[in-house]
């Protein structure tokens, strides 16, 4: 069976400027993967050539189906849900219109979605009617994660769920992401400056250095390897 | 940290004018209308040429909140929408049948000009290509209609009788109530789209934040077109209502001024709200109609100005408008 995901000498450009030069990684279902490596390195990046914000070149597979120019929201429709930087909250929006959009694609009812999303986010219930951009930053990441959630997805892409926000809530958001995993069984591919963090909750990670993947291991592996720590993950 | 916190909005001295304004504008009204039946006819017939200001004022903003463009073409559709409604009723159909017909050739029709004409230039990712090409389309729609019909002035029957009712001694045309009714019914139709079905969630969110609409599955570039077709159709309720009135007329220029008074309700509602438009509207309609009517030396040739002057006065003074939108934001 082909891996869930599998990306073979990906690039991408931003006008001349090109940020992946041949990115190699394979995520299997059931995942954590997460993405390190420092500012610039194409973490984002290659995120966003996996949902398509972004024109790729190279082989990008989910689940053996080739993507080649499916826009974002052909690979949203394919089962992909991307939790962008910056969340991609609707701040207009109340907390249900952004739930119910995570659905948006799907016909029936939401009630079962909006159970099982709700027992990961019970505060959300009684705030259904708030306008979202008035929930704190840490609120509003978690609202974009239910809302990814909504989508039922089977890969999960998430960037930087730890900007800007407090040590707690960010304890709270990766306790999240592992519960949805081994609840739920969602592959995750993961993107976070914090190296600790993000070697805690995942079962394997990529280093990626200037728009390359530098090397990719078990996070054991990789914790217990001091110089990668020191030289890659300044830990 | 993921405590309640209080939302309250902060009440400015300036959050108060509006609403002032607001009520102080209604009280006018209605103290007017209770002391002279002549104030009170003329400000039915001023809210009936409002409300046709506010439904095609709305369909500006429908535009305009997706993407960010004045669609100058409206007008133009809209008199070529009310031609069709008035070839089909000269083919012999009914007024009804006409109506509900041609709302769903408006429909299409809007979609086809997203399509054919404003697509291709918008990928460009320039508004003032966008506009040139919607001012290309005004000229193009009000050709054909020339081409098409003719130049010559044309009688647009009408879906009421030319009857009065009398409520407390003032007559009231049945043709300013239910051309209000039609057009506050065709907005308040739209907004029950927008605010209760998946679709219009799907078109605020696609208007709101394309980037991240795509991201969920939501296909902006249909909703875009979906948003002219329905725009269309506001202009084409629009159209048929103002021809009907006995100061527009079935001519290739009818909407020409309606048009200046629906930006002038848009500008005034703040450009990105719909309420804002109708409120617009319907305050331009009847305010304008009162000033033409008891102050003598504004002519009907005065009013457009006006209304351009008020505009202007709205763009200078508070460019978001009587609506505009202050969030309460954190980030």
């Amino acid at each position: 069976m082909p891996p869930l995901l599998a990306l073979r000498d990906v690039e991408a450009r931003y006008g001349p400027l090109r940020a992946l030069h041949g990115v190699t990684l394979e995520v299997e279902e059931g995942e954590i993967v997460a993405l390190l490596g420092a500012n610039g390195a194409g973490k984002t990046t290659t995120l966003r050539a996996v949902s398509g914000t972004v024109r790729r070149g190279g082989r990008v597979e989910l689940a053996g189906r080739p993507l080649a120019r499916e826009g974002p929201e052909t690979v949203a429709r394919l089962g992909v849900a991307h939790v962008p930087e910056g969340r991609g909250t609707f701040s207009e929006l109340t907390v249900w219109e952004n739930l119910r959009l995570g659905a948006i694609t799907r016909r029936g009812r939401l009630d079962g979605d909006l159970r099982r999303v709700l027992g990961f986010f019970p505060w959300l219930d009684g705030r259904r009617n708030q306008q979202a951009g008035t929930l704190s930053g840490g609120e509003q990441q978690m609202l974009a994660l239910a809302r990814a959630m909504m989508q039922r997805p089977r890969l999960l892409l998430v960037d930087e769920p730890s900007l800007g926000l407090a040590p707690l809530v960010v304890a709270e958001i990766f306790r999240i992401i592992r519960e949805l995993n081994e609840r739920e069984g969602t592959t995750v591919l993961l993107v976070e400056q914090n190296a600790r963090h993000s070697l805690a909750v995942a079962h394997r990670a990529y280093v990626l250095e200037t728009g390359r993947v530098a090397f990719g291991a078990p996070t054991e592996e990789l914790a217990r390897n001091e110089s990668i720590r020191k030289s890659y993950l300044g830990y | 940290m993921l405590g309640v916190a209080a939302i309250r909005r902060p009440r400015t001295p300036s959050g108060w004018i509006v609403p002032g304004l607001l009520a102080a504008c209604c009280v006018f009204l209605l103290v007017g209308s209770l002391s002279s039946s002549l104030f009170a006819q003329q400000t039915v017939s001023g809210l009936a040429n409002g409300g046709i200001y506010a439904s095609l004022g709305v369909a500006l903003v429908l535009i305009y909140r997706a993407t960010q463009v004045i669609n100058f073409s409206q007008g133009a559709l809209a008199t070529f929408t009310t031609y069709v409604a008035w070839q089909l009723m000269s083919w012999g159909l009914g007024y009804w049948p006409a109506f509900v017909l041609t709302l769903g050739i408006a429909f299409v029709g809007g979609i086809a000009v997203e399509l054919v004409a404003i697509r291709p230039v918008e990928r460009r990712g320039n508004v003032l290509t966008v506009v040139i090409a919607s001012i290309g389309v005004l000229i193009l729609v009000e050709g054909a209609v020339g081409w098409i019909w003719g130049s010559e002035v044309k009688f647009m029957p009408s879906a009421f009788p030319a009857r009065a009712i009398h409520v407390g001694g003032v007559a009231f045309s049945l043709q300013d109530l239910g051309t209000i009714g039609v057009s506050i019914a065709a907005v308040v139709v739209l907004w029950a789209l927008f605010q209760f079905t998946k679709v219009g969630l799907a078109m605020r969110a696609a208007a709101l934040r394309p980037e991240a609409a795509r991201l969920v599955g939501v296909r902006v570039s249909w909703m875009l077109s979906l948003g002219w077709g329905l725009a269309a159709v506001l202009g084409a309720v629009a159209g048929m209502m103002a021809a009907a009135s006995p100061s527009v007329l079935l001519q290739p220029s009818m909407m020409d001024g309606v048009l200046i008074y629906a930006f002038a309700a848009a500008v005034l509602g703040g450009l990105e709200s719909a309420a804002g438009a109708v409120v617009g509207g319907l305050a331009i309609g009847a305010l304008l109609n009162l000033l033409g009517s008891y102050v003598s030396w504004v002519t009907p040739q005065l009013l457009l100005p006006a209304a351009f002057v008020l505009m202007l006065v709205v763009l200078l003074v508070k460019p978001s408008g009587l609506f505009g939108r202050t969030q309460v934001r954190r980030v």
